[in-house]
């Protein structure tokens, strides 16, 4: 199929090929199991509730549960008040969840169903909770279904407390990243003494031991006090624009918790940008264990910044993450010449075009592309590293180029969801991975005379 | 535990859940309770995993971009010439599309497809999906107006998701693919009146010519090969050396997998050789999707004893193949749950007899190919099928006895799709020495599960549509040493300390045939004798 890849740009006015995205229900499914006790319900046909679990279970290889209201034509014809209300039955007799988050399909956005007045119609048993945000899966992509869904647990539950009184705690809003992503800010939080709420977790959920017991709904994930507790804390800090800064607004214009947007911590700058505003907002120490761990990178970078220098790189996937890598390449001396994200909107353009002013070179950016559109670029100007997803395998393949998997989804390696990628742990194992991939390929065209041990 | 049904399962779901023994009535083919964990997927996720391996056809979902994004080559299905379908099309309907309806979208998008240099889509199929219908885009007016405007084959598939279940899916993809085989009724009247019917456009010539030319050398090659191959020894040692070759071949694709594109290359050299040796019957093999290689197995086969697949349906099928399927003797389905639709509609459109088969399992495959033989009454065919099994049969029956002895005693639980897989499964486990302790089916009908009741022991728990709870419960309470199932189960499986055996898209390794059933039974081994499952800290069961 790469064969037919042109290298010609020519304009494509609606046809979409290869995306680079993918719909908002699976991101509100995800973010959904980052609540303790929580079944995730899809108010649409079955088939959407079916992939969107197949298509986790790909990326973190663990069960994932969620339930749907199995849509009929009958349903999209009348509306499916009845399904939902026959499903949450169901649900709660047979589940038994602490929690149901419903988030809606194209399907039942477009026959106008309105799940708020349903399910304040409902009786729900003692105890439980039911939350839902819309997510029509005709608008942005699957990180605004995260956000959509993150925003709804705030604006749902989130509790001021009688007389105001703060928690002492922080929120903490980690976006669309993986469970591994979440213990290392978890790790970096306590290491700091700071007490905290993350909120989704899904570390504990999609990351669980194998110890031969199967457990529905697994020890991890934020509590349901947790989260109407953090209307009291004395701040949240969002990470990632795109995923999390919604949330956090909401909650400032409820409840007046102040709001800090900080990027993705991926990389030396974004982590310590992320660790200052730790220690603005709570005035604790950064204890010299993380220091040591960014003096460790900063030596790792420098001992091998000579493989890094000037090589071309083409990085793609969610914004959030992509802008992070950018920053990240960047600050390796690499030359990310082709950024592209599938998620539309312009701030990503604005972001990215930021970042690369100071650099000399042009550089394609695009929000609401897809990988047919980076196939075009890199065959127009190749690259000596692709950053991104599984998909861009296609790419690699075709063009024998290396690539370094991050992001979402990753469906043909494992391993990925265990480790992070943010902090400055997780930004070693990235230039582990961007150095082995580049000397794998070193190694492998060299002559075999040529070939060296010490590199 | 003991009273599970009760106690973890609703009410409604008990008619769906059966003990073998029990003289009870198990109830399926029903849409799936709201509010279930169902594994089942929607109409439109049938539709496409039947027509998408259709390798040189454009496949453009017209909906939301999810749709397209989940879909995006999960089939696994192996093409020996075009890949374009592993390419995904989406229009990625956005709001304002939702608001004032996506037609104008779609045909903006198939003017691209067709207008750019690099693409020379001679069939597009458009899939539609939920909102899309209930938007009310006539896909039929679009597609019409394509196919006047272009002249070539653009084929709407009615697959909106919520309007069934993926058996309709199915259909509704059988559907296309017989519009597809319409060109066929008109192209025999076009070409007896040896006028082309004006239709305008770039493609339609060059797309006649080619079918015409098609059809000509195969006139041709079937002519001249009659001849030859009854006078000449030297042709005939030439395709038993081919057939020796072939075999060799899917012996390594069987042992190492489809890994370079060499050796994909070379197999479709060795079958186009053998097509163009003489073969005495033709038909259509429905219901494969040519998954690791599974089709180019059967085919060998097939060849082998003298009998030319002039298409597979969908796996590794071009669209040439589909258009001359209406020419074979007879359609023999191995899925039937996707494709028995397709070959009753052939009978009543074609007159083609079919045929039931299952190359899954020892027992089957060799059943199968008999009966194949039996029913094109060819004396050289059947003789030529016994030949084939005396060869093939004693090395696997070898090599199952060494797997006998480490599967023995296992007890293994099932959930599948399609209830003829789950059917030859339990055939092939008993073989093994092993017992089935709970099989279920997410598409099964009635007469399946009576079947699949025959086969099983006393207390085997049959259950249809099951979800993950259900499936976990039975799975603790009979002891089950492995869980045949698709990708959401197998992270079930394994967090519960147990074996998995996939038997879904998404597997990597052969199944059918004498090739099939060894690799089945080494995977089982693989997985169920790992020494993984006994690192696990606290027991499996209690």
């Amino acid at each position: 199929m790469q064969d037919l890849v042109p290298k010609e740009f020519k304009e494509r006015n609606s046809l979409v090929i290869n995306p680079v995205k993918t719909c908002q229900p699976i991101g509100a499914m995800y973010a959904a199991l980052g609540i303790h006790g929580c079944l995730p319900h899809s108010h649409g046909s079955q088939g959407c509730c079916s992939y969107h679990r197949m298509h986790l279970t790909k990326h973190f290889r663990e069960p994932v549960v969620a339930s749907s209201s199995s849509f009929t034509e009958g349903a999209s014809v009348f509306g499916g008040r009845a399904n939902l209300e026959t499903a949450l039955k169901n649900i709660f007799a047979v589940y038994d969840p602490e929690v149901v988050a419903i988030n809606t399909t194209c399907l039942s956005e477009t026959i106008g169903d309105d799940v708020t007045s349903i399910v304040s119609g409902m009786e729900i048993p003692p105890g439980k909770t039911i939350i839902n945000a819309s997510t029509p899966s005709y608008v942005g992509s699957h990180v605004v279904g995260f956000a959509n869904m993150v925003k709804a647990m705030v604006k749902q539950l989130s509790e001021k407390r009688e007389p105001a009184q703060t928690n002492n705690k922080l929120n903490l809003i980690p976006g669309f990243v993986d469970p591994g992503d979440i213990r290392e800010m978890k790790r970096i939080l306590e290491a700091m003494d700071i007490d905290y709420i993350l909120f989704p977790d899904q570390s504990d959920v999609l990351d669980t031991p194998l110890d031969g017991n199967y457990k529905m709904y697994p020890d991890g994930g934020v509590t349901i006090p947790e989260l109407k507790d953090t209307a009291n804390s004395k701040a949240t800090i969002a990470l990632g624009a795109l995923a999390s800064q919604p949330a956090a607004f909401e909650l400032e214009k409820m409840h007046d918790v102040k709001a800090y947007t900080l990027k993705t911590p991926v990389g030396i700058k974004a982590t310590d940008e992320f660790l200052m505003q730790l220690l603005k907002i709570t005035g604790q120490e950064i204890p010299a264990e993380i220091e040591k761990e960014r003096g460790q990178l900063v030596d790792i970078i420098a001992d091998t910044h000579h493989q890094f220098h000037g090589k071309k790189v083409a990085i793609y996937g969610d914004p959030d993450i992509v802008i992070s890598l950018t920053e990240f390449t960047l600050s390796m001396g690499m030359k990310p010449i082709h950024v592209l994200t599938g998620t539309p909107g312009k701030d990503f353009e604005a972001e990215i075009n930021k970042m690369l002013k100071d650099a000399d070179w042009e550089s394609n950016v695009a929000a609401g592309g897809d990988l047919f559109q980076l196939h075009q670029w890199v065959k127009k100007e190749p690259v000596e590293l692709l950053i991104g997803n599984s998909y861009g395998k296609l790419v690699a393949k075709q063009e024998d180029i290396p690539l370094v998997r991050v992001g979402f989804p990753i469906l043909d390696r494992s391993v990925h969801s265990y480790l992070p990628k943010i902090g400055y742990k997780g930004a070693m194992l990235l230039v582990e991975k961007i150095s082995s991939a580049l000397l794998d390929r070193k190694d492998r065209d060299t002559d075999f005379e040529l070939t060296e041990f010490v590199l | 535990m003991k009273n599970s049904i009760e106690t973890k399962t609703l009410k409604a779901r008990e008619d769906f859940i059966m003990t073998k023994g029990s003289n009870q009535q198990i109830k399926c083919d029903q849409q799936s309770l709201a509010g279930a964990v169902s594994q089942r997927a929607c109409v439109y996720s049938g539709a496409r995993v039947v027509l998408n391996p259709v390798k040189d056809a454009y496949h453009l979902v017209h909906g939301p971009i999810g749709c397209a994004s989940y879909t995006w080559d999960i089939r696994g299905s192996l093409t020996s010439g075009s890949d374009i379908f592993r390419t995904s099309f989406s229009t990625d309907l956005r709001e304002k599309d939702i608001v004032f309806g996506g037609e104008k979208k779609l045909t903006t998008i198939i003017t691209e497809l067709i207008e750019n240099d690099n693409y020379q889509p001679e069939v597009i199929f458009i899939y539609s999906t939920c909102v899309v219908g209930v938007i009310g885009d006539d896909l039929k007016a679009v597609a019409r107006r394509a196919e006047e405007k272009y002249g070539i084959r653009v084929i709407p598939v009615e697959s909106s998701g919520f309007s069934g279940t993926k058996s309709k899916g199915y259909k509704a993809a059988c559907e296309a693919l017989l519009n597809l085989m319409e060109d066929f009724k008109e192209k025999s009247s076009e070409q007896q009146s040896s006028r082309t019917k004006k239709i305008g456009g770039k493609n339609v010539f060059k797309q006649q010519a080619a079918i015409m030319e098609q059809s000509n050398k195969e006139n041709k090659a079937n002519g001249q090969a009659e001849v030859k191959f009854s006078q000449s020894d030297t042709r005939k040692a030439k395709i038993n050396a081919l057939v020796k070759k072939l075999n060799h071949l899917s012996e390594i694709q069987t042992s190492s997998g489809i890994n370079s594109y060499e050796n994909l290359k070379q197999a479709r050299r060795l079958i186009k050789q053998k097509q163009r040796s003489k073969t005495r019957k033709k038909l259509n093999l429905l219901g494969d999707y040519n998954l690791a290689a599974e089709g180019w197995i059967i085919k060998s086969y097939l060849q082998e004893v003298g009998i030319e697949v002039v298409a597979g349906f969908t796996g590794d099928a071009g669209i040439d193949d589909i258009r001359r399927a209406p020419t074979a003797d007879l359609n023999i389905v191995q899925c039937a749950g996707s494709m028995k639709y397709l070959a009753r509609r052939m009978k009543e459109e074609f007159g083609i007899p079919f045929l039931e088969i299952s190359f899954l399992g020892l027992q089957d495959s060799l059943e199968s190919l008999r009966r194949i033989a039996a029913q094109l009454k060819d004396p050289e065919i059947i003789e030529n099928v016994e030949r084939l099994i005396a060869r093939k049969l004693p090395p696997v029956l070898a090599k199952l006895k060494v797997y006998k002895s480490y599967l023995a005693g296992k007890k293994a639980a099932i959930y599948v799709g399609g209830a003829f897989k789950a059917i030859s499964l339990v055939k092939q486990f008993n073989q093994l020495g092993m017992k089935t302790v709970m099989v279920g089916t997410q598409n099964g009908k009635a007469a399946d599960y009576q079947k699949l009741e025959k086969l099983t022991d006393p207390g085997t728990i049959i259950l249809d549509d099951a979800n993950p709870s259900e499936l976990e419960e039975f799975m603790r309470q009979k002891g089950a040493d492995v869980l045949v199932g698709g990708v959401k189960d197998r992270a079930l499986a394994y967090k519960m300390g147990l074996a998995f055996f996939d038997h879904n898209h998404e597997r990597k390794d052969p199944l059918v045939g004498f090739e099939g059933v060894i690799n089945l039974a080494k995977e089982l081994d693989l997985t169920i004798n790992s020494p993984i499952w006994s690192v696990i800290g606290s027991g499996k069961n209690e």
